[in-house]
């Protein structure tokens, strides 16, 4: 039982940290109609440069106001210098500059960083465990996750739901043209919205640090993940996002934990954990097929 | 279309120079010569299957290595049943004949295309784009979870195919079997492109909705269009798996996709012959950079940044803006 | 032979809180032009793409023939011989003029999976092409792209490619919306010819082609059928006159 709601933690410490990089690409879509394969380098440049400022001072928090700037100014500057040209085009120009940022992120990342993954440790205040029912120890670090991540959801929520702006960004999520017809500055917009965005994607990676490696490639792999999560919880829907970011968080970390065991059962240890690690890579996936079947535009679009 | 006898003489010329080239090579002594056109031509075959989707049918497939992975496979499979001698499945016997293996790849990937397509095409836009993704992420992991298969590592291949009366050990054999295949591919693909289906999969592109509104069930045709763009990349990485004797998951990932549709656009998005030049320009830039520099794929995406935000429609427009006439 | 060849029932359509489509019935009988006008903004688009199927009513019954038609998807109304003009032109820009009405041809006759032999080699295909071609007076421009069509050639190549599915209804959006007085003549010339080919549902703002075509008029103001009837009946209605006709010249 304790095993269990530890792996249910660990689930939604994973589904916390997709959503965050989920809100930004949804509302990038959903506004922008702009798909951005470079939020994935974003949330490594946040991890790299995050991580190298906590090293090289010995300070984790100063690790986090170096992640987010590097982070919005990476974010701001691709909006400006590349994306901004893309509103226009189709997206498949959008894909391909996109995929060009990319290359360009990880090869400049290897020329600064080199090869070899960085790692930060803890900060002293976030290590260790505590004890949250009677013999369920849980990270200190990642009810921390766990908690900015909430955290951050509620933030959301009241930005879109309370404010100008928010009400602008749900305008423009629906109906682009409206927006535009109320003399909004529309660039502006944009270029805010893209930079909040670039600012969670860059937190989530900073984040990531302690407990996955910071290398290249990273982003990537949760990049395309996100995009399961975008596709099931409906482009444009933060509110979508944000519980296909849990139940994807949790049906993966899910499966990874128990597949292998249950596949020992009726076969050799090995091949079970391989089979076990391979069916447990593609569960989301699966879920996302059997979402498309039911509900094409994802679970939180309504079909008219 | 074109009445002028220009384009045919200038196709039989590039021909006659491909068939010339692995005896100038050698004759030069630029040997590697016959192994880049060998990549080209397999590269050119993935990249108009994808351009059948993508630039006649306006479908941005970002999954189309799953295809390509899933010919070499195929390819790779049969091969090392047929050494262990122990069927696939206990009913399905290995192979390694060329006249078997290169059709299972194509019916395999088109079998997974029909698949991926049914799921895919159920919506558009970014989500297409999303959705093609990831499951070729899936299939990704699939192979790199089968230790049977290689998992990560892939799968070794020791002999190419056989053929029929062809030495399939000799490099410059296997050059003039995909050049065969190609030319064949690119015929096949010229009549598809201008027979009624094609006619309406251009029309799709252009206007859904309107064709929608002349009376035709847009789905069936575009998923038989992803079906047969699937087709062909499963060919492509079946040649690629007899030409580098390996396949692994490397032919899935989704980088991979993303080479595919940087040769589309390099040669011109939309055109027959464009994704072949585009495959050429993208080996042999890669295969320059990269003997110049580590980080060549730095160069790589700046170049591929300057296509897309200042040339529309590839090197093929870039030329003719240059030179001032139509490519 | 009475029963209508479009039959619509308490058609419904929200767009959010806003109704489009309030409870509307109208019928088109067989050779009739049953036109319909209302202010911008009324609903006349959204009713027309909700008879084709490319929008879902919330409620009521769409009848063709006396059969319903509700779910059916476009590309089997148009079958049954539903067709319609777009009043923003929906035409494929990169295609030749002969070749949008050529796909209509061949999508009509049904063999649109055949991979192998040349499409544009197929002289019957160009050949009906260009008669529904000459039938709006466009032949003279078959071989020109539709990007350099003028606006009242492409209302008419819209109107080509609808006849080019053989319907027996046509619905019809502003097919005089931006023409010229010469234009706008030429399209009534041609509609009236049609006439005993097809039946039709204009949609048109030009009171005078409504006036020299139709046979009935029905009157659409925020969504609701206010009134339906003979050209006089609704010149005289005082209903209309202040929902509509007395609202001045501003129509458009
Ligand atoms: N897809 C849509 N979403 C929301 N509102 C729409 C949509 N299409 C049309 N409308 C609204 O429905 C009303 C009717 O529009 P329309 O049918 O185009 O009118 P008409 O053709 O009579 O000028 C208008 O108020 C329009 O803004
Ligand atoms: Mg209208």
């Amino acid at each position: 039982m304790t095993l269990f709601l530890e792996q249910l933690l660990n689930g939604v410490q994973f589904g916390v940290m997709l959503f965050l990089l989920a809100a930004g690409l949804t509302l990038i879509f959903g506004i922008m109609g702009v798909i951005n394969l470079a939020h994935g380098s974003i949330y490594m440049i946040g991890a790299y440069a995050g991580t190298w400022v906590a090293t090289e001072t010995g300070s984790f928090w100063l690790g986090i106001p170096a992640a987010l700037t590097a982070a919005a100014v990476a974010g701001v500057a691709i909006e400006f210098l590349v994306v901004r040209r893309l509103y226009q085009r189709d997206h498949l120009d959008q894909v391909l500059a996109t995929f060009g940022l990319i290359l360009i992120f990880n090869q400049t990342v290897t020329i600064l960083f080199g090869r070899q993954p960085l790692f930060v440790s803890m900060p002293a205040l976030l290590d260790g465990s505590v004890e949250l029912l009677p013999g369920l120890f849980y990270p200190i670090y990642r009810l921390a996750i766990i908690v900015v991540g909430l955290l951050v959801a509620v933030g959301l929520y009241l930005l879109i739901n309370k404010t100008r702006i928010g009400m602008l960004v749900r305008a423009g999520s629906t109906n682009r043209e409206m927006v535009r017809a109320l003399g909004v500055d529309i660039r502006l917009l944009y270029t805010l919205v893209f930079g909040l965005g670039a600012l969670l994607a860059g937190l989530a990676g900073f984040m990531a640090g302690p407990i996955l490696a910071v290398q290249v490639g990273m982003g990537e792999q949760i990049l395309i993940t996100t995009f399961v999560v975008v596709v099931i919880g409906g482009v444009g829907s933060i509110r979508g996002a944000f519980f296909a970011s849990l139940v994807l968080g949790i049906v993966d970390t899910g499966l990874r934990a128990y597949l292998p065991g249950l596949l020992r059962q009726v076969m050799v240890g090995s091949e079970a954990d391989a089979l076990g690690a391979g069916i447990s890579s593609m569960g989301i996936y699966l879920l996302m097929a059997i979402v498309l079947l039911i509900r094409p535009k994802g679970l939180f679009i309504r079909n008219s | 279309m074109e009445t002028s006898l220009k384009r045919p003489v200038l196709l039989a010329s590039v021909v006659i120079a491909l068939i010339a080239l692995p005896l100038v090579a050698d004759a030069t002594g630029y040997t590697a010569l016959t192994s880049l056109a060998t990549r080209v031509l397999i590269y050119g075959i993935a990249a108009a299957s994808l351009n059948f989707v993508l630039g006649y049918g306006g479908m941005v497939s970002f999954g189309h290595a799953a295809f390509f992975g899933i010919g070499g496979y195929v390819v790779g499979i049969l091969y090392q049943h047929y050494t262990l001698g122990e069927p696939l499945l206990g009913f399905i016997p290995g192979t390694n004949q060329m006249l078997i293996t290169l059709p299972a790849a194509i019916v395999i990937s088109g079998l997974m295309a029909a698949l991926i397509g049914a799921l895919s095409l159920r919506t558009g836009g970014v989500q297409f784009i999303m959705i093609t993704l990831a499951f070729a992420q899936m299939l990704f992991f699939l192979f790199v979870s089968l230790k049977t298969y290689g998992g990560d590592d892939g799968l070794i291949i020791r002999r190419a195919n056989e053929l029929p009366g062809l030495n399939m050990r000799d490099k410059q054999t296997v050059y003039y079997v995909c050049l065969a295949v190609a030319v064949l591919f690119f015929f096949m693909l010229w009549r598809l492109v201008n027979s009624r289906f094609g006619n309406v999969i251009v029309g799709l592109r252009q206007s859904e909705r309107r064709i929608a509104a002349i009376g035709l069930p847009a789905y069936r045709y575009k998923l038989m269009a992803f079906v047969i763009s699937g087709m062909g990349c499963g060919l492509a990485g079946a040649l690629m798996a007899n030409f580098l004797r390996f396949a692994s998951p490397d032919m899935l990932h989704w980088t991979k996709s993303g080479e595919l549709m940087v040769m589309v656009i390099l040669g011109g998005v939309g055109t027959l012959f464009g994704p072949l030049i585009g495959a050429a320009v993208f080996i042999v830039l890669e295969t320059l950079l990269a003997s110049w520099t580590e980080n060549w794929q730095l160069g790589l995406g700046l170049i591929l940044l300057f296509v897309v935000l200042y040339t529309q429609g590839g090197v093929q427009a870039l030329g003719a803006r240059l030179f001032g006439r139509r490519a | 032979m009475s029963q209508p060849i479009l039959n619509v029932r308490g058609l419904v359509k929200r767009f959010g809180g806003l109704l489009a489509t309030d409870h509307v019935d109208i019928t088109v009988n067989p050779g009739e032009i049953h036109a319909l006008i209302g202010p911008n903004g009324a609903g006349k688009t959204t009713l027309i793409s909700q008879l084709m199927g490319e929008l879902k009513p919330n409620e009521g019954t769409v009848e063709i023939d006396g059969r319903s038609v509700d779910g059916l998807p476009t590309a089997k109304r148009v079958g049954l011989g539903l067709a319609r003009t777009f009043q923003i032109t929906c035409l494929l820009p990169d295609y030749t003029v002969r070749d949008n009405v050529a796909i209509a041809v061949q999508i009509r006759q049904g063999h649109s999976f055949r991979f192998w032999s040349a499409v544009r080699r197929e002289k019957a295909l160009a050949e009906e092409a260009t008669h529904f071609l000459a039938t709006v007076g466009l032949e003279g421009r078959a071989d020109d792209l539709v990007a350099n069509l003028s606006h009242g050639e492409q209302k008419q190549l819209e109107l080509a490619v609808a006849l080019a599915t053989k319907p027996r209804l046509l619905l019809l959006d502003e097919p005089m919306a931006g023409l010229g007085h010469v234009e706008s003549q030429q399209m009534i010339e041609i509609l009236r010819e049609l006439k005993s080919q097809v039946a039709m549902l204009l949609v048109e703002h030009d009171m005078e082609a409504v006036f020299a075509l139709a046979d009935r008029v029905s009157v659409l103001v925020y969504g609701r059928v206010i009134a339906t009837g003979s050209v006089d009946e609704i010149r005289d209605n005082p209903e209309v006159r202040t929902a509509y006709l007395g609202e001045g010249d501003e129509l458009c």
